[in-house]
């Protein structure tokens, strides 16, 4: 082994054999400054432990797999820099608020579930023509919207939410900026399908302006711009004339 | 026993899988259709690819040239009639996807935008920013969750084909989760699993391109086609092998050595840094070992440099790779050059399949990077892998469909047996074997090393023939070997043990039919045949499953339309 090493303490937890979860160290190699915390769990499993479990894919920070909590923070494995922590050891835990699976495995189908509930797909009433060519749509009209089509879907929000980790019917940080997302696109028309799911769902009025989702996301969108945007809009539905309740 | 059953099964959740899923349903909205993923559809590898997707859109350009761009890429082992079926198809599929939300960068009047990209004669790679596979993988998965015939299978890892009376009727699927196999019958599979860079140790791809739905088919009987053919981008970043986009070149980039000098006017003096990744791949090397590059600690390395582009237009079309730079490199790319070396990207390589997709085996179908329909050849043009995704996913999707339509029930009589003997198989191979001293992580760590000095950029018959040699010996090493996990939950030691298996297939598919095709074309460049010789090799490897690690090879032509091999210069 090389001089210098880092100690990673992870999160084990089998349910077919453990009451609790418990945390476990290995000492890794800390061999290259370019190491992330990813690359520590991989040396566990290949060349210490083959049963430690947590999903992982791209390493750079766009296929959302990897998030967990660091040292109690939620991030991006993949880029969270050990040297960032060494000399100290770096706790690996399961994203806080959601059910665990295995180790560092959580269960995600909540979010599947809002995710499908919010009609993530361009509602228009008429229908263009593929032989109509594209919706003209402008740079600008895409930047109305643009930081919220960044979401990975990457749970980092939802792990930070005190909301959602009292209350797990709210339908959360990623979901409403997913929501926001199609509301502000110039080519889509289904904001009053969606207002009902979205300003109604339990939760959205107790977000208070704490915005710790925006603060972790770890690709720029600021879900809680989208909630306080989406309770204005709830509001307006009610004081506008009905014609332009949309 | 129960097992679900489908009209159209697809495995794979990526671009093109999603792309058949729903093509099937449009085609046939009575089909329901079952999309296995062993990962959630998101986090597919679609996700990371960035620079665009091809289709022509622009002004001045015409299926002509988009067509001739890519059968000159490929160095003429395209086959035709499939690449002009490609061009005319790919700017639908692009505005297919603009209708379902993707955010594709505007042209001031709010049409489509396009780029230049490597190899490309005219502007025609659509884009959005420099995340555009992350969109449109957002995009048409979004899109899919309204379609109710579509039923997914997340986290589910098929281990096997079931076919019977030379019929694929269904898969065996490890449900990762609860550890529990399934049987998942349908009429009709479509193998969309994407591509097989882990194999390689320097790779642009993410840890779940194992080669799954290529080794699934070949083992099933179907044929792998050109699977010498394997990309090597110019532009990976060192240690981590994360992908900077082609994009950085088309919008202006330099490629410079150590002398400051953009040496890709030796080599493509008529497009410099917008050459074809085989070539400026080969330059770098060929510039490596003269001396002209620069040494870091991670190997050698040129600079990417975008500095004179000016920060407002990086952050407008490039804005993720300054966030690349920043957070995995430590530089900003407005102020600083980005090291970059070649690095494995892609496989040309694939089930071999027609333009419907269909494979050898009645009712497997093959699309996107798992799949060869003759549209890349020996080298792929970047940016049509995208469109490839979407064109030829929507094809097996409707052709699957029809099939289904008017194919047989599966019966359940012969699944049950199959399913049984599937299960036993695995659990007796990793779950329950006793003793066996073997780790997956080295034999897999010795794989990809192997991979790397022997079917790299350069190959040649000791270097490929030693490789044939030592898969071999890390065959035998991986029938010792021991799962340390003996969970059913969400044991993701088994399926590393699985991946690792098939990636051990492929990569002796690669090795040996690389060793046979004794000749340099596109990506398979020779130092013992450095010519190309269209005599004897103007024509597709094509590899079948043995008893032994050696496949049987056997070669078909290449389909020619109007374009009669040429030198291949630029």
């Amino acid at each position: 082994m090389p001089d210098k090493t880092i100690m990673i303490r992870a999160t084990r937890y089998d349910p077919e054999k453990d009451d609790q979860p418990r945390l476990q160290s290995y000492e890794v190699p800390f061999y290259d400054e370019s190491m992330v915390v990813l690359d520590a769990l991989n040396h566990v499993k290949s060349h210490i432990d083959g049963s430690l479990s947590y999903r992982w894919s791209c390493r750079m920070g766009i296929c959302g797999s990897c998030g967990m909590m660091v040292n109690g923070t939620p991030k991006l494995t993949c880029n969270a820099f050990l040297r960032d922590y060494w000399p100290r050891p770096v706790t690996v835990e399961p994203l806080n608020n959601f059910p665990v699976i295995r180790d560092l495995v959580i269960d995600m189908d909540d979010f599947m579930h809002k995710l499908k509930s919010i009609k993530p797909w361009i509602i228009r009433k008429q229908e263009l023509p593929l032989g109509a060519g594209e919706h003209r749509q402008t740079n600008e009209q895409i930047d109305e919207f643009r930081q919220f089509s960044e979401c990975i879907n990457c749970m980092l929000c939802y792990a930070a939410c005190p909301v959602y980790g009292l209350n797990s019917e709210f339908l959360g940080p990623a979901a409403t900026a997913l929501a926001r997302r199609y509301n502000l696109d110039s080519r889509d028309e289904g904001l009053k399908q969606r207002l009902p799911v979205i300003a109604d769902s339990e939760g959205i009025w107790e977000c208070s302006f704490v915005g710790e989702c925006s603060v972790v996301c770890p690709k720029g969108v600021d879900p809680a711009k989208a909630i306080q945007q989406t309770k204005l809009d709830t509001t307006m539905r009610f004081v506008l004339p009905y014609g332009n309740r949309e | 026993m129960d097992f679900e059953t489908y009209d159209v099964l697809v495995v794979g959740g990526g671009l093109a899988g999603i792309r058949a899923a729903i093509a099937a349903v449009e085609a046939n909205p009575r089909v329901r259709v079952g999309m296995v993923s062993k990962v959630y559809p998101m986090r597919s590898h679609t996700v990371s690819a960035e620079g665009g997707a091809a289709a022509a859109i622009g002004p001045g350009d015409s299926y002509e040239t988009h067509a001739f761009d890519t059968i000159k890429g490929s160095d003429y082992l395209a086959d035709q009639d499939v690449v002009e079926a490609f061009v005319r198809e790919a700017p639908v599929e692009v505005i297919q996807m603009e209708h379902w939300g993707c955010p594709w960068s505007r042209n001031p009047d709010g049409s489509i935008a396009v780029r230049p990209f490597g190899g490309m004669t005219t502007w025609r790679t659509c884009f959005a920013a420099d995340k555009t596979g992350f969109h449109m993988l957002h995009a048409v998965f979004q899109t899919s969750l309204k379609y109710p015939q579509i039923t997914r299978h997340d986290e589910a890892f098929v281990t096997k084909l079931l076919v019977e009376d030379s019929r694929c009727i269904g898969v065996v699927a490890l449900d990762i989760r609860t550890g529990r196999f399934d049987a998942i019958t349908a009429k009709s599979v479509i193998l969309a699993t994407g591509g097989l860079g882990r194999v390689y140790a320097f790779t642009t791809n993410g840890n779940i391109c194992t080669g799954d739905g290529m080794s699934l088919a070949y083992r099933a009987g179907a044929g792998l086609k050109d699977m010498e053919m394997v990309q090597f981008h110019p532009t990976g970043l060192p240690f981590t092998g994360i992908l900077i986009t082609e994009a950085v070149r088309g919008e202006g980039g330099y490629l410079l050595n150590n002398q400051g000098e953009r040496f890709l006017k030796r080599y493509v003096p008529n497009k410099m840094e917008l050459g074809p990744r085989d070539i400026i791949s080969r330059a770098m090397i060929t510039e490596f070992e003269e001396g002209r590059g620069f040494d870091g600690p991670h190997g050698k390395y040129m600079h990417l440099d975008v500095r004179h582009l000016g920060e407002k237009m990086i952050d407008r079309k490039l804005p993720f790779m300054r966030e690349l730079g920043r957070e995995f490199v430590g530089i900003d790319i407005v102020k600083d050059p980005i090291p970059v070396r070649p690095v494995q990207h892609y496989m040309m390589g694939g089930v071999d399949a027609n333009i419907s997709g269909e494979t050898e085996i009645l009712g497997l179908y093959a699309a996107g990077e798992c799949a060869n329909v003759g549209l890349n050849g020996g080298n792929r043009l970047g940016s049509n892998s995208l469109s490839e995704c979407l064109v030829f996913g929507a094809a097996a999707g409707r052709a699957a469909a029809h099939y289904a339509s008017s194919a047989k029930a599966v019966t359940a009589n012969p699944v049950d047996a199959m399913l049984w003997d599937e299960a036993r198989r695995v659990e007796s191979e990793y779950l329950e074997k006793k003793g066996g001293a073997e780790r997956i992580g080295p034999i897999r760590e010795e794989m990809q090393r192997e991979m790397d000095a022997g079917a790299g950029v350069f190959r040649n018959k000791e270097g490929l023939s030693r490789l044939a040699r030592n898969l071999g010996g890390l065959r035998e090493r991986f029938e010792k070997v021991k799962v340390d996990d003996s969970s059913r939950t969400f044991n993701t030691e088994i399926v590393a043990a699985l991946e690792l298996d098939f990636m051990l297939e492929v990569s002796s598919v690669i090795a040996f039919s690389a060793l046979a095709r004794e000749e340099s074309r596109g990506a398979h460049a020779r130092t013992d045949f450095p010519e190309r010789h269209d005599d004897r090799f103007l024509k597709h490897t094509v590899a079948f499953h043995t008893n032994t690690l050696a496949p049987r090879l056997d070669y078909r032509d290449v389909k020619i339309t109007h374009f009669q091999p040429q030198a291949r210069t630029y």
